[in-house]
C-alpha cells in the first residue's frame, strides 16, 4: 500500500465525482430529500389531532355535550357531529368509508337514560385500519373520557395519573425524527457506494480502465482502497447533512458523540467492497445491476432504515439479522440513542469481521487482466 | 545488441483455437519492430502476451529479461502500452491524466513537455470524454511516455485516425527511437511498417510467414524487378521474340521481367530496335504492402485448397 498512489487515485476519483453532477445527486442531494420528506412526514404526529366523526343518536342530551366535550379537550380528537337524519348507524360504516373519515363513533339513543340510571352503555367505534395511528389515537381519546366519566358517577376521582406528556424511549425528550436519523444515515451508507461500485466494476472491465490500470504500479487493493476513502467521505458529508437537517429543521435530539465515527468508516468499507464483490464475479454489466439489487434492496427496507426492526413479525426480525446493514444501523441506534455501548461495540465487531472478510474476497476476485 | 524481446515457441490456444502457433522472434534493443498481420491473425493476442495481460498456452517469453505474466508488477514499471483505441476515465483532462501517471510511477516529467511532444498541449484541460479519436490516441501515447519506458508496445496506434494525427504519431516514434529506446507495432498499414520500422515480421493464421527487414522480405518473397513501357500491346509481342522472355501488355502497359539488376539497358535497346513508338519508360519492383498482399493471399488459397482436398 502506497499512500502517495492511493492519494493519486482519490483525486481523480474526486474530481470524477465532481464533474458528474448525477453522482453527486445521489450522493450529497438524495439523503436530503430523504431526511427532509421524512422528517416532514412524521415529525408532526404527535401534534395532529384526528377528526372524530360522531353519530350522535341522543340529540339534545347535556350529558352528551358534555362527553362530547370532554373529547374536544383531550386535543387527541376533534370531534365532529353528524346529524342522525344524514345517515342510520347500520350505514355508518360505509359512510365514512365514502367520506374518507379513519375514525367515527357511535352515541346511542340510549345514553343518558342509561348513564344515569346506572345502566352500561355500549359506544360503537370504527376505524380504517390503514391508519393505524389515527385508530390508537381515538380509541385512547374515547376510552379515557369514558373512564372519566365512569370514575364521576362512581364518586371517584383518579388517583394515579401520567405526569405531564409521554417520553422517549431511550432518552428524554426524543422525537419521532430522531429514531429516524440513524437509518436514514445507514440507507445512505448502504445505496451510495452498492449502486456505483457494482457499476463501476462491471463497466470498468468491459470499457479495459482495468487493464489500464494494471499496466501501473497502483496494486488492485490500494485502487479499492482509494474507493472506500472516497465514500467515506461522501458519507461523513451525507450524514452531517442529515444531522444538520435533523437538528435544524426538525428539531432532533440525537446525540453526537465520538461512538458514531467508526459506523462512517466501517460501513462504507463494508458496502463498497461488497459492491466491488458484486461487480466481479457478474459476468456482464446488466447481470451485476441485477445481483447488485438482490443484494441491496432486502437491505435497503429491512435491515431497520425506515421501519424500526422491532416491528417485523419474528421471521422477518431473523431475516433482518442476516443483514450487515443491520447491525450498522442498530449500532448507530445504540450510540445515538440508547447509549448502550457494549451493544454497540458487538455491532461495530459485526460489521468489522465482516468488512475484513468481504475486501479480501473482493481484492481476491476482481480481475485487472485476463488469463 | 541485447534483444529487449525474445520469443520461443509461443502458443496461445483459446478452447479449441490455436490463435498463435509456436512463433519465435527477437526484437533488439532500441530498434522498432514491426508486427503485421491480417485482423485476426493473432497480432493483438501476442502483444498482450508480450505486456503481460494474457496467459501464455506454452513457449518461451522473456521481455526485458522477465516473464510478463508472472512478473508483470516489475515489467509494468518498465513498459510503456497503448492499447488498441484507448480509452480512460471520462471526466479526467489530459493534464490531469499525465499527472496521475507521474504519481503513479513516482517519474518526475513535466506533464506540459509530455503534452507538447504528442502534440495536445491546447487540450490539455479539456474533458477526456471531448476529445477526439486522434486526440485521444495521443493522450495514450501521453501516458506512455510518462513513465520514460525502455520499450513502448503500440497496437494499432494511426488506425482510423487522420493523416495529421497519424504523422504527429510518427514523428513521437521516431523521437522515441532517436531517445534509443524499443518500439514493438502492430498495425495493419503497410506503408507505416516500412517507413517506421527495423525489422518487420508478418503474422498469419497464428504462424511467422515472414521475420527481416523490410528489405530483405522483399527480396525473399517479392517478384522479380520489372521494365514498364507505356505502349500498344504490340511491343508485348516483339519484345517477347526478341528477349526470349514472355512480355506482357495490359491496359496500356507493357510489362517485362528483369533477369537481374542490371538487365534494364538490354530490355531498353529491344525495344528501341523494333522501331515501336513508346510514351514512358520505368523500372519496378514490389512494395512490402505486395509482398505482404501475395503471401497472405497464397496462404490462404493454399489452406483453401488444402480443406477442399479428399
Amino acid at each position: 500500500m502506497n499512500p502517495k498512489r492511493i492519494g493519486a487515485d482519490l483525486a481523480v476519483v474526486a474530481r470524477g465525482y465532481y464533474r458528474n453532477p448525477a453522482a453527486l445527486f445521489f450522493s450529497l442531494i438524495f439523503p436530503l430529500i430523504l431526511i427532509g420528506l421524512f422528517g416532514l412526514i412524521f415529525s408532526n404526529t404527535g401534534t395532529t389531532t384526528v377528526t372524530l366523526e360522531v353519530l350522535n343518536e341522543n340529540p339534545h342530551s347535556p350529558l352528551v355535550t358534555k362527553f362530547l366535550s370532554a373529547l374536544n379537550n383531550t386535543t387527541v380528537v376533534k370531534v365532529a357531529v353528524v346529524p342522525a337524519s344524514t345517515v342510520s348507524a347500520s350505514g355508518f360504516s360505509a359512510w365514512l368509508g365514502q367520506n374518507g373519515d379513519p375514525v367515527g363513533l357511535v352515541i346511542p339513543a340510549t345514553f343518558t337514560t342509561n348513564y344515569s340510571s346506572g345502566t352500561q352503555v355500549n359506544l360503537t367505534m370504527f376505524a380504517n385500519p390503514q391508519d393505524a395511528a389515527a385508530a390508537g389515537e381515538a380509541e385512547f381519546a374515547v376510552s379515557g373520557v369514558a373512564n372519566a366519566f365512569n370514575l364521576a358517577k362512581a364518586g371517584g376521582s383518579s388517583l394515579i395519573q401520567l405526569a405531564g406528556t409521554v417520553q422517549g424511549v431511550g432518552g428524554t425528550n426524543l422525537v419521532y425524527v430522531d429514531y429516524l436519523i440513524p437509518g436514514l444515515i445507514g440507507f445512505s451508507i448502504l445505496t451510495s457506494p452498492m449502486f456505483s461500485m457494482v457499476d463501476v466494476a462491471s463497466s470498468y472491465r468491459k470499457e479495459g480502465l482495468f487493464r489500464q490500470l494494471s499496466l501501473t504500479p497502483l496494486t488492485r487493493s490500494e485502487w479499492l482502497t482509494s474507493r472506500i476513502a472516497w465514500y467515506i467521505l461522501l458519507t461523513f458529508a451525507a450524514a452531517g447533512i442529515m444531522l444538520g437537517m435533523g437538528v435544524g429543521v426538525f428539531d432532533a435530539h440525537v446525540s453526537l458523540n465520538a461512538g458514531l465515527i467508526p459506523y462512517l468508516v466501517v460501513g462504507p468499507f463494508l458496502f463498497v467492497s461488497l459492491g466491488m464483490l458484486a461487480g466481479s464475479v457478474a459476468p456482464t454489466p446488466e447481470s451485476a445491476a441485477v445481483i447488485g439489487n438482490i443484494i441491496t434492496f432486502p437491505m435497503m427496507f429491512l435491515a431497520g432504515t425506515f421501519f424500526p426492526v422491532s416491528e417485523f413479525p419474528p421471521g422477518l426480525q431473523t431475516f433482518a439479522r442476516v443483514l450487515p446493514l443491520y447491525y450498522v444501523i442498530d449500532g448507530m441506534n445504540q450510540v445515538m440513542l440508547f447509549h448502550n455501548t457494549m451493544r454497540a461495540a458487538a455491532d461495530l465487531a459485526v460489521v468489522v469481521v465482516a468488512g475484513v472478510v468481504v475486501f479480501l474476497l473482493a481484492v481476491r476476485l476482481f480481475r485487472w487482466r485476463d488469463a | 545488441m541485447p534483444a529487449a524481446i525474445e520469443v520461443e515457441g509461443l502458443v496461445k490456444r483459446y478452447g479449441g483455437l490455436t490463435a498463435v502457433d509456436r512463433i519465435d522472434f527477437s526484437v533488439p534493443a532500441g530498434s522498432v519492430f514491426a508486427f503485421l498481420g491480417p485482423n485476426g491473425a493473432g497480432k493483438t493476442t501476442t502483444v498482450e502476451i508480450l505486456e503481460g495481460l494474457r496467459q501464455r498456452t506454452s513457449g518461451t517469453v522473456r521481455v526485458l529479461g522477465l516473464d510478463p505474466w508472472s512478473d508483470g508488477a516489475e515489467l509494468h514499471r518498465r513498459i510503456g502500452v497503448i492499447p488498441q483505441e484507448f480509452r480512460f476515465f471520462e471526466k479526467i483532462t489530459p493534464r490531469e491524466a499525465v499527472e496521475y501517471y507521474r504519481a503513479l510511477f513516482g517519474s518526475s516529467v513535466d506533464p506540459d513537455e509530455v503534452l507538447g511532444r504528442v502534440e495536445l498541449l491546447d487540450k490539455r484541460s479539456a474533458r477526456f470524454d471531448q476529445l477526439s479519436g486522434g486526440q485521444k490516441q495521443k493522450l495514450g501515447l501521453a501516458l506512455a511516455l510518462s513513465n520514460d519506458p525502455e520499450i513502448y508496445f503500440l497496437d494499432e496506434p494511426t488506425t482510423g485516425l487522420d493523416p495529421h494525427a497519424r504523422r504527429a504519431i510518427w514523428n513521437v516514434i521516431r523521437s522515441i527511437r532517436a531517445a534509443g529506446r524499443t518500439v514493438f507495432l502492430t498495425t495493419h498499414y503497410l506503408e507505416e511498417a516500412e517507413l517506421l520500422s527495423d525489422r518487420v515480421a508478418i503474422i498469419h493464421h497464428g504462424h511467422l510467414i515472414a521475420v527481416g527487414t523490410a528489405a530483405e522480405i522483399i527480396a525473399a518473397h517479392g517478384g522479380p524487378a520489372r521494365a514498364v513501357f507505356e505502349a500498344a500491346p504490340e511491343l508485348a509481342t516483339r519484345l517477347t521474340a526478341r528477349l526470349g522472355v514472355a512480355a506482357r501488355a495490359s491496359g496500356g502497359r507493357v510489362v517485362v521481367d528483369l533477369a537481374g539488376p542490371h538487365d534494364a539497358l538490354r530490355v531498353l535497346s529491344a525495344a528501341e530496335e523494333s522501331g515501336l513508338p513508346w510514351s514512358s519508360f520505368s523500372t519496378e519492383r514490389d512494395t512490402l504492402e505486395d509482398v505482404f498482399i501475395r503471401m497472405v493471399g497464397e496462404m490462404d488459397d493454399g489452406a483453401l485448397k488444402g480443406e477442399s482436398a479428399p
